[in-house]
């Protein structure tokens, strides 16, 4: 019999046949997924950018829904399957449990997405990617969204079953690895998500048939518990990539297991199942359900954001402590990879999602200060910062080793991806900012047209919301550089790049592939570490405890200015 | 030692946290328990709370109690939009439809209204230009909220909600006159306002369309 396993020579890794092949079906769908999202990207900012307004009115509405689904939904959840994939059968040395299903899933989510490109690109979806009801979409729509989440849902089980599977046949020893645990409750979460998609997608697609009535504000509920939960999957899967890419690119060790773990079921039992934030100013709801339900009293999701905010950095300096870069507070981050793009990634995604999207997302995400944010630009300001600059730029770091694990192939134009992160998350955090700070003007998000011509009363910004534009079409043309030159590496690394033998020597691969792979940090923990120095009241971790120092200074600033502002307005309640 | 994030961990792992995770887990944990303090807190001592007066309604009886609103009070139009002022106290209503904002309210500077927002169709959102204040506006539903204008002026209404096509034309206008100009007075003001009002008369504009 044909050996089903190759083992990995970077890793040691036994790396399974068919988790290797939908890995890389499941990425190929993504980066499709992202391209068109991209495309479409670069036309909605040329738009909302008011000095061009390119796209007419129905093209541009029809437009951001095409750019919602294409990147929340498709590129994400795509992506997502394949760290599942990867998660369980690579780092667990095990097979997949049932490949066929695995197909059968591939299969349905990428017919689902086609219905949904179809009924979009042929104006039978202009609804956006919330479709809130009543507004209504062709019912192919809603069944294409029925089929993918029937996919995802397979892959979780898929995924599941795979950790049975490698628990009994003895694949691993101890308990499962960190990275792994982050992905099962990731798609713990991703179980519930999906629970409260068939909760509300069905009875829609129904209604779309008119078959049944759905009332508005109920929809608003159940569908923020998909759209919000599932929100809670990127931000689990996107911690879990960062401590693999912290493992794979210096060598970060776990600083405490139980500290890490005990974070990630926070997430399980906090997430907010009733959505209740993006609910804070609807009628439907009181202020007591509101409160309760945005922070269950203790606010233990952010907690366990702020933890892994503080583990995955102190992870890093003390991996490099170990390994004798004990210079000083900063020396070693000073020493850090940076050219590494895995490693550059990893970084800017930890800090632009804490420092803009974080802050941000939980002022926001306050009862009262919600009413000074609801569907302004301040929104999609604050979530570019969390699932692109965050999520989608940590997907990406990872590319760059999963290219020469899984696809077996050397990166090209190596030098072009060193610059990727960098170019990436600069172009998304000046976006992201400006649209915040626009947003605090009143700008509406979704809007074709902040000039109001045609409106029977006129409207207009001050002059600096112009300047915010500007700023932001910048901001956000460099971001799709950023994103261009993503998938030039990749897809050219893969279709044409060249493949890896199994000779694993420096000079072989230096320029080629992130020297994380060739210098191994991972499982090169010197025999006799370097000895650890307490640096008084910072602990052996000082510059990490200087790191969030800084950071918890910048959310109480933030937080407060945001009830000054909210003060200023008409008193109401 | 020490296990990375990939390589599982040998035997109990279950061991205190180090001393800097134990800071930071403290600090944090006080930092959230503000977080939650501060809503509360808020509803007490602030000025600014979403609560409102919330009941469902059948978007017809609303229409009905929209179209008696502006018969008791109408003092003018303005771009074809009625113009009402209600007196201080009063209940205001203001609805949403595809895509216009009915009717001009006139309110009166340092009195309390209760703002009642609803839609006859899809969902709106509420955004009163220049001051940033946002509200969902759900058919269905009517949300009552208490509102004290703080100054006078002429305020724009921008729907911030999706609600189809001509979403981004959906504009209507809220006036704050000085006290004591209301009744009469208020007429005369409306009229005048009516000058300085934008181009084209919306379908929809008049109280009698038809909600579809
Ligand atoms: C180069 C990168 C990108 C640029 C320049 C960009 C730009 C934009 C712009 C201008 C909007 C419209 C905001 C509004 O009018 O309300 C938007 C909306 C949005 N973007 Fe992006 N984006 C990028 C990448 C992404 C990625 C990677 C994701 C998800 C992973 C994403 C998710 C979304 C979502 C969900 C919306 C909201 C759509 C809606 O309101 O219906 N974007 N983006
Ligand atoms: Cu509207
Ligand atoms: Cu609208």
């Amino acid at each position: 019999m044909r050996n089903p396993f190759r083992t990995c020579p970077t890793t040691g890794l036994d790396v399974h046949k068919d988790a290797d092949a939908l890995i890389k079906a499941n990425a190929v769908a993504a980066t499709v997924a992202l391209l068109i999202g991209g495309a479409t990207a670069v036309l909605v900012l040329l738009t909302r950018w008011q000095a061009v307004h390119l796209l007419s009115d129905v093209w541009f509405y029809r437009i951001l829904t095409v750019h919602g689904m294409n990147m929340l939904i498709f590129f994400i959840l795509f992506f997502e399957m394949a760290v599942l994939y990867f998660a369980s059968a690579v780092l667990l040395n095990s097979r997949v449990a049932a490949p066929k299903t695995g197909w059968v899933a591939f299969v349905l989510m990428l017919a689902g997405a086609a219905m949904v490109e179809w009924a979009m690109f042929t104006g039978r979806a202009d609804v956006l990617f919330t479709s809130y009801v009543p507004l209504k979409a062709h019912w192919a729509f809603y069944l294409g969204v029925i089929l993918f989440a029937v996919g995802a849902i397979l892959v979780t089980a898929i995924f599941f079953a795979t950790l049975v599977v490698a628990k009994r046949e003895n694949t691993y020893e101890g308990s499962v690895p960190l990275v792994t645990f982050g992905a099962m409750t990731a798609a713990i979460i991703a179980a519930i998500t999906l629970l409260h998609g068939a909760a509300i997608y069905i009875p829609t697609f129904l209604w779309s048939l008119d078959l049944m009535h759905v009332d508005p504000q109920v929809y608003r509920l159940v569908w923020w518990g998909l759209g919000h939960s599932s929100q809670q999957i990127n931000v689990a899967a996107m911690v879990a990539i960062w401590y693999l890419l912290g493992a794979l690119t210096v060598g970060a060790v776990v600083v405490n297991e139980k500290i890490s773990r005990t974070a990630f079921v926070l997430y399980i039992l906090f997430i907010s199942m009733a959505s209740a934030h993006h609910l804070l100013v609807d009628p439907g709801f009181g202020p007591s359900w509101k409160i309760v339900n945005t922070s269950y009293f203790m606010y233990m999701a952010v907690l366990a954001s702020m933890l892994h905010g503080f583990t995955v950095p102190a992870g890093i300096e003390l991996g490099m402590r170990l390994r004798g870069f004990t210079q000083g507070i900063f020396g070693w981050l000073r020493r850090a990879p940076w050219h590494d793009p895995g490693f550059s990634a990893l970084c800017l995604s930890v800090v632009v999602f804490g420092f803009v999207g974080g802050i941000t997302g939980v002022t926001f995400g306050t009862e009262q200060i919600n009413i000074i944010a609801h569907n302004t630009l301040r929104i999609p300001g604050h979530f570019h910062a969390t699932v692109v600059s965050g999520t989608a730029m940590a997907f990406m770091g990872v590319t760059y080793y999963v290219i020469p694990l899984i696809f077996r192939k050397k990166i090209a134009f190596y030098g072009m991806a060193k610059w990727q992160p960098w170019v990436f998350s600069a172009g998304m955090l000046v976006f992201s900012t400006a649209m915040t700070f626009a947003g605090t003007f009143g700008v509406p998000r979704r809007h074709w047209d902040v000039t109001f011509s045609g409106a029977p009363f006129g409207v207009e910004y001050s002059a600096a919301v112009d300047l915010l534009f500007a700023v932001m079409a910048a901001g956000g043309l460099v971001a799709a550089v950023g994103g261009a030159m993503y998938i030039v590496v990749t897809v050219w690394s893969v279709f044409f790049g060249k493949p890896l033998g199994d000779e694993m020597t420096q000079s072989a691969l230096a320029g080629t592939v992130p020297p994380g792979l060739y210098t191994r940090p991972f499982t090169e923990l010197p025999a006799e570490p370097a000895k650890l120095k307490e640096h008084g009241r910072l602990g052996t971790m000082p510059g990490t405890m200087i790191l969030v120092g800084v950071f918890l200074l910048a959310f109480v600033v933030y937080y407060f200015a945001n009830w000054k502002l909210l003060s200023a307005m008409w008193q109401i309640g | 030692m020490h296990a990375t994030g990939i390589t599982p961990p040998q035997g109990v792992w279950w061991k205190p946290a180090h001393k800097s995770e134990k800071v930071w887990a403290t600090v944090a944990f006080a930092w959230c328990m503000v977080l939650f303090a501060m809503m509360p807190v808020w509803h007490l001592r602030g000025g600014q709370n979403p609560s409102g007066i919330r009941a469902k309604v059948d978007p017809a009886d609303y229409q009905a109690r929209v179209q008696e609103f502006i018969r008791d009070y109408q003092v003018g139009t303005d771009a074809g939009f009625p113009v009402v002022a209600p007196p201080p106290g009063s209940d205001v209503y203001l609805i949403g439809q595809m895509w216009s904002w009915l009717p001009v309210v006139q309110l009166e500077k340092g009195a309390e209204y209760t703002l009642h927002l609803s839609s006859l169709d899809v969902n709106h959102g509420f955004n009163l230009y220049p001051f940033n204040v946002n509200f969902q506006v759900v058919p269905g539903y009517d949300y009552g909220l208490r509102i004290v204008p703080t100054e006078a002026g002429e305020y724009g209404v921008v729907c911030n909600e999706f609600c189809g096509v001509g979403h981004h034309l959906m504009v209507g206008k809220v006036i704050v006159v000085e006290p004591g100009g209301a009744g009469g007075a208020g007429a005369g003001e409306a009229d005048g306002a009516a000058e300085t009002t934008g181009a084209s008369q919306p379908a929809g504009a008049g109280v009698e369309s038809d909600p579809q």
